[in-house]
């Protein structure tokens, strides 16, 4: 029972950092970018959200001015930071985007405070009974809320002419080039889409934990769930959160006590390495066959 | 035509560097040599010169800082290894060095030695798996280091000798039997080490053991198939350049901070070093002095504009995010203007000036 327990609680939980890593595995198909900075872009339309909510702005009016504001934000990114980068390696434009995250959380926090903000969505944090089982009715709404996205932008993908671009410049760039794709307004309708993402990943932790800096850093907890399910495969990216918070959660209950606790720190990464010596490249990565 | 045309390749060749560095190599070397001599008068010089207040609280933390770059460069610039876990292997170089004073009362030098080396082990460890991952996918083993050494150092009271504050302090500093507490004395001693591990670095860069590792970073399979034993030499950075970080951990905690615990270690840390070898230069030695001088300099240049140009009606949480904005800006600016950093800036500047008025 216990055992169930911990892993359902550990799977929702895994529905969360699934959230988070989607935002990454959309801007690394589209643009080749391991994006740091997806922590940052979280953090900032959360605040955003919540300063404007408690400024007396009403929910739906917020949500949409937080999202123009993620759009600005992704063409200014692209802009400035993106198209002066083109053709680097790819080392570069991740420190490009450590860079920028600096930047986003400097400018963030500078301008509205680095206060912890609560945020109540009216849902209840209380465990509920589904049959015997205790589990967290939040966490419930998270999930079905994770479902949802992730079927609109199966959606977007696969039926509008953006998303079959967006595939176009995510399998081979230059051939979607060629045909007349413009990749800069790709790049940033995929940054203004993953902030959307963080966005609503935001407002899910945020309202658990209070909007605050350490929501940037589930960027970290994002790491591992990419290396599990490999950073090209939204569905990978799905497997290897639900993967994450399980294990986490199993090992903190069972193997905690005996090494005094406190593991979840460090354990997916552990975890990550492991699957890493098993399939160096993702469960669902596609291995690449190196030249000279 | 003919001959026109090789009368000018004659006068246009000597301004080419090429050429030039074929020809000069000796006036070169001596150059270079006359500039490090001038370069150590200088910093021998510092305590004359500074207060003591700059020494304890800019110079000193400068001079480890651009040494834990310089760990860090060896593993990134030279052989091409990202690694977000500096922070971590900084911490174990403190603390081994922590347990090899107190609980084997072995004399400071001596401990940090040591400590460098428990160091050097971790880091070939957690240097394992670069034989089979690469790129984003080695940044988890770095990370796994990081978070897993600073949890070590926290649940496990041993290591700071069960203190209740969780810190671990200095025990009275000597080196050769003089105390060397005072200003003075931390600051030459911390420059003998940097000067010593530097001319190691150097030399290490312009060994076989250098090239295998610069070959290994421009591209691994090419190095593999021109014969190099990549594992073993990607393995050793990780080993040499955390043998580096821990040495500056120890010396941070024990003659820059006095007292510290891991949380002078944190990711943040690790962040802060990554940058300095960004702006400082990748792949460059003197590039981590002046990452690591810019580092320590711009907080201190932020603070004197902002008071003086709004006098204190900026708080210090504002102050410390604009800090943070203008960072990470510059970070973007030199990887987009110079991704070889500073150090790339000033050879420019100076190959330019050498010709000046001539332009090339």
């Amino acid at each position: 029972m216990l055992f169930l327990e911990t892993l359902i609680g550990g799977l929702l939980a895994g529905t969360m950092y699934s959230l988070v890593a989607i935002g990454f595995v959309l801007i690394y198909k589209a643009s080749g970018v391991f994006n740091f900075a997806q922590g940052s872009i979280l953090l900032f339309s959360a605040l955003l959200f919540v300063t404007l909510h408690e400024a007396g702005v009403p929910f739906v009016v917020a949500i949409l001015l937080t999202i123009l504001a993620l759009v600005l934000l992704a063409i200014l990114i692209e802009k400035l930071v993106l198209r002066p980068l083109t053709n680097r390696s790819p080392m570069t434009l991740f420190m490009a985007t450590l860079g920028l995250s600096y930047a986003i959380e400097g400018i963030a926090q500078g301008v509205m405070g680095a206060t912890v903000h609560e945020l109540d969505l009216g849902i209840d944090d209380v465990p509920i009974f589904i049959g015997d089982l205790l589990v967290s009715q939040f966490d419930l709404v998270a999930a079905v809320t994770a479902v949802i996205l992730v079927t609109v932008l199966a959606l977007l993908f696969n039926q509008t002419r953006i998303g079959i671009s967006l595939r176009a410049v995510a399998d081979d760039t230059r051939a979607a080039l060629s045909i007349g794709i413009n990749l800069n307004h790709i790049w940033q309708i995929v940054w203004a889409v993953a902030g959307m993402t963080g966005l609503v990943a935001g407002i899910l932790w945020g309202a658990r934990q209070g909007v605050q800096f350490s929501l940037s850093l589930v960027v970290l907890k994002a790491l591992p769930v990419l290396i599990i399910g490999g950073f090209t495969s939204i569905g990978g990216a799905i497997a290897g959160g639900l993967i994450v918070g399980a294990s986490e959660n199993l090992a903190e209950a069972y193997i905690g006590p005996a090494i005094g606790g406190g593991i979840t720190g460090w354990f997916a990464y552990f975890l990550a390495l492991a699957f890493l010596f098993i399939r160096p490249a993702g469960l669902f990565g596609e291995r690449a066959i190196e030249r000279v | 035509m003919d001959t026109h045309h090789t009368m000018n390749d004659t006068t246009i060749l000597p301004r080419t560097g090429r050429l030039d560095a074929h020809l000069a190599p000796v006036v070169i070397k001596d150059g270079k040599s006359l500039y490090a001599w001038l370069w150590l008068l200088v910093l021998a010089a510092i305590p004359w010169v500074g207060s003591e207040y700059w020494i304890n609280a800019i110079i000193i933390p400068f001079l480890i800082l651009a040494l834990a770059g310089m760990g860090l460069n060896l593993l990134t610039g030279y052989a091409g290894q990202t690694s977000l876990g500096s922070g971590g292997f900084m911490a174990v170089g403190a603390f081994a060095t922590y347990a090899f004073l107190t609980h084997l009362h072995l004399s400071f030098p001596v401990a940090i030695f040591l400590g460098g080396l428990i160091a050097a082990l971790v880091g070939l460890i957690f240097g394992l798996p670069s034989a089979k991952i690469k790129g984003f996918y080695l940044m988890v083993s770095s990370l796994a280091a990081q978070f897993l050494l600073e949890w070590v150092f926290v649940k496990f009271p041993w290591f700071y000798n069960y203190s209740s504050s969780a810190t671990i302090s200095s025990p009275s500093i000597e080196v050769f039997g003089l105390d060397i507490s005072s200003a003075q004395g931390k600051y030459y001693w911390i420059l003998g080490v940097v000067v010593l591990l530097t001319w190691i670095a150097i030399n290490l860069t312009r060994s076989q053991t250098g090239r295998n590792w610069m070959a290994i970073r421009d591209m691994d399979t090419a190095a593999a198939v021109i014969g190099i034993r990549v594992n073993h030499s990607k393995i050793l950075a990780f080993a040499v350049s955390s043998f580096y970080l821990g040495v500056a951990g120890a010396l941070w905690v024990f003659v820059y901070l006095g007292s510290a615990g891991v949380q002078s270690f944190s990711l943040q840390r690790s962040f802060q070093i990554l940058f300095i070898i960004i702006i400082g230069g990748l792949g460059s030695i003197s590039g981590n002095f002046i990452g690591a001088a810019f580092i320590t300099l711009l907080p201190l240049a932020l603070d004197f504009v902002s008071q003086t140009l709004f006098a204190g009606m900026v708080d210090a949480g504002v102050l410390q995010n604009i800090q943070k904005f203008i960072f990470g800006t510059l970070i973007i600016w030199f990887l987009i203007k110079e991704p070889e950093g500073i150090a790339r800036l000033l050879t420019n500047a100076r190959s330019r000036l050498s010709v000046w008025p001539l332009r090339f």
